[in-house]
């Protein structure tokens, strides 16, 4: 009826639709090639179980907070205290275990509420003052850098804490965050499980939640969103939320594997995040992207982490890659961009 | 042609009686001042369900004032605005839209890397289910937002498709179904044909036509003659922050329009006021 007035556009080619609605095709692709190219240039070495390993277990605690990071990013948001908030909570942990004799599990439970209450400060912050939330995340960052270390020695006179496992309540928290499938050096954690079922819980909440809606308006649009009622604040402040908290579990994760916590760790861990989410599809400015996808972005890092040296390269290439790679997939996301201006102005 | 183009869909003459039933919307003394500047002063009109309603008149008249104060953007200097014989006061649009008053603006709240069915129901999304498994209802969403843009008779095609791929005459037609949808009684549009080319603008206009038979009172404001003529029911010309003209289409032809719209109601003005002056 109306629809011949209506429409020029037909959206005729199928893969621009694709396009829009898998943001992380293009990551899944480039994973599969990257992981066949070290196969060959290793002749093989990367198809064997412990090398499959070492790759998984250098990607998940990045894979973890870069699926949180990858929502708030299509949220419109960043988070430069990602990495350090991994150092507060094992610190957290740590110090509450070690010096203060506390149970674990009441350590845990502490650490996560300083956590979400960081996560809390960084978003109350961005929503009330509207600055970028790259300045207030940054000032979060050394913070917490400073506070990290400072509070560490302070209270147990050196950056690192040591004899977690000394704790009461170590070996059930043990079993849960740290268990290992397999023997060294084919040997899995837990922590896999964990990631997968983070993976699935954020995709759930991206794409069949309300709140997933709110995300994707809130980053797209955000006065439209404000127009028609999304709560556009509450959902930035929870997602700031969500990213600390992953923080949190991959710190005590590391805490109660170890046992030892260096409180300086995580510095600079924070860019991989972001660089993760962007592979992984998410756009920059908000409004697009998806969980699976930065999820693969740390799970490439992974694979160049491993196989740069299993190819006999210089492991000193590993930050040349990324560099190349923060690039290339920038590039694509702002051709992503320009294609939608293009279209939306026709 | 372009005019052709537009009127295939006959436009009804108007059977009801508007005057003897009870306005939705009314005005009453309303007036609003920026510092010094009279934007608008001693607006008195009642509006009534199922018509169109003509907002126009020069640059700087008051339009987008007037409309501005009936959706709670901006609040009155004095006067007021009734809805159903009552004074309403409201401080947002947020407000505005509570009370089934809904403007439709330019940019009509749209996020274009969004699907056209998250968009319809951004904000206000339907759910199954208890606590943690509480879900966005996608098949209702679809379902529902076909059914909400078949009683208007738009078709936009594949409801997974991205926003932006919308053209500007898709994206009103989107817009204003949500607006219906959410309980829009009085729908305000702001110049809505501005961007769209003669086939677009047809669609919309014939569109809206058929919101207004379905009983909402439609607040337009267009530049257009052409279009303000087509579509409009009545015709609120203002002048220098009044309402200086209160029009029906019965009392208009396209030329009598034209002429008030471009200004010509200035040349009766000077006309009478040289005439007074040589018989006083
Ligand atoms: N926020 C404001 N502050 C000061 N003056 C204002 C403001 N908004 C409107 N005005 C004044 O009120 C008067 C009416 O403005 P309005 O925007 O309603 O005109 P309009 O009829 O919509 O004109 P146009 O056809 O140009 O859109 C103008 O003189 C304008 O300068
Ligand atoms: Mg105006």
């Amino acid at each position: 009826m109306l629809r011949d007035q209506l429409a020029p556009f037909t959206p005729n080619r199928e893969w621009t639709r694709n396009l829009v609605l898998r943001p992380e095709l293009g990551s899944l692709v480039a994973a599969a090639l990257l992981f066949i190219f070290f196969s060959i240039a290793s002749s093989g070495a990367m198809f064997e179980i412990p090398t499959i390993a070492r790759i998984l277990d250098t990607a998940w605690p990045y894979g973890i907070i870069a699926v949180a990071v990858g929502l708030l990013m299509i949220s419109g948001e960043f988070d430069l205290s990602a990495g350090v908030m991994v150092g507060t909570a094992g610190a957290l942990l740590g110090v509450m275990a070690t010096e203060w004799g506390m149970n674990l599990w009441l350590a845990l439970v502490l650490s996560l509420g300083i956590c979400l209450a960081l996560g809390l400060w960084n978003g109350v912050l961005v929503v009330w003052t509207g600055l970028p939330s790259f300045v207030i995340t940054l000032g979060t960052f050394f913070g917490l850098r400073g506070a990290n270390v400072a509070l560490s020695k302070y209270f147990t006179g050196d950056a690192l804490i040591e004899n977690i496992d000394e704790a009461s309540g170590y070996d059930a928290l043990h079993a849960i965050v740290a268990t290992v499938f397999g023997t060294a050096p084919s040997d899995f954690r837990v922590s896999l499980l964990w990631w997968g079922g983070f993976i699935v819980i954020a995709t759930w909440i991206l794409w069949r939640t309300k709140i997933g809606n709110w995300i994707f308006a809130t980053g797209g649009d955000r006065e439209a969103a404000r127009a028609v009622g999304v709560p556009v604040n509450g959902t930035k402040i929870g997602l700031f939320m969500l990213t600390a908290g992953a923080a949190w579990f991959v710190g005590v994760s590391n805490a109660v594997r170890y046992t030892s916590v260096q409180a300086g760790q995580g510095v600079g861990a924070e860019f991989f995040y972001i660089i993760a989410a962007v592979v992984g599809g998410c756009r920059m400015a908000g409004g697009y992207g998806s969980a699976v996808g930065p999820a693969i972005g740390a799970l490439i890092w992974g694979i160049a982490f491993i196989g740069i040296p299993q190819a006999g390269w210089n492991s000193d290439w590993r930050w040349a890659f990324l560099g190349v790679l923060l690039l290339v997939a920038t590039l694509i996301n702002h051709i992503v961009g320009e294609r939608v201006r293009v279209q939306r102005s026709s | 042609m372009s005019t052709m183009e537009v009127s295939d869909d006959t436009q009804q003459p108007d059977t009801q009686q508007p005057d003897t039933e009870p306005p939705v919307i009314e005005t009453r003394g309303l007036g609003r001042r920026f510092g010094p500047v009279v934007a608008l002063q001693d607006v008195d009109v009642q509006l009534h369900a199922g018509e169109v309603n003509c907002v126009v008149g020069d640059n700087g008249a008051g339009k987008s004032v007037f409309i501005k104060m009936l959706c709670g953007m901006l609040g009155a200097s004095s006067g007021d605005v009734l809805l159903d014989g009552a004074p309403i006061a409201f401080t947002s649009p947020r407000q505005a839209r509570s009370f089934g008053i809904v403007a439709v603006y330019q940019d009509l709240a749209i996020v274009p890397l969004m699907s056209l069915w998250r968009n319809f129901f951004m904000g206000a999304e339907p759910v199954r289910g208890w606590g943690i498994f509480q879900r966005f209802d996608v098949p209702y969403a679809k379902q529902t937002m076909k059914a909400e843009l078949d009683k208007l008779g738009v078709d936009l095609g594949d409801p997974d498709r991205a926003a932006y791929t919308m053209s500007g005459g898709e994206r009103q037609a989107l817009a204003i179904a949500r607006a219906l949808y959410y309980g829009a009684r009085v729908l305000i549009l702001d110049e809505p044909t501005s961007a769209l080319g003669v086939r677009q603008s047809g669609a919309v206009l014939r569109l809206i036509r058929r919101v207004a038979q379905r009983g909402t009172c439609v607040i337009l404001v267009t530049p257009k003659p052409q279009h303000a003529f087509w579509v409009g029911d009545r015709f609120l010309v203002f002048k220098r922050g009044r309402l200086q003209e209160d029009l029906r289409s019965e009392d208009l032809t396209l030329e009598s329009l034209s002429y008030l719209m471009a200004g010509g109601g200035e040349v009766d003005e000077l006309q009478s006021v040289i005439t007074e002056s040589v018989t006083g």
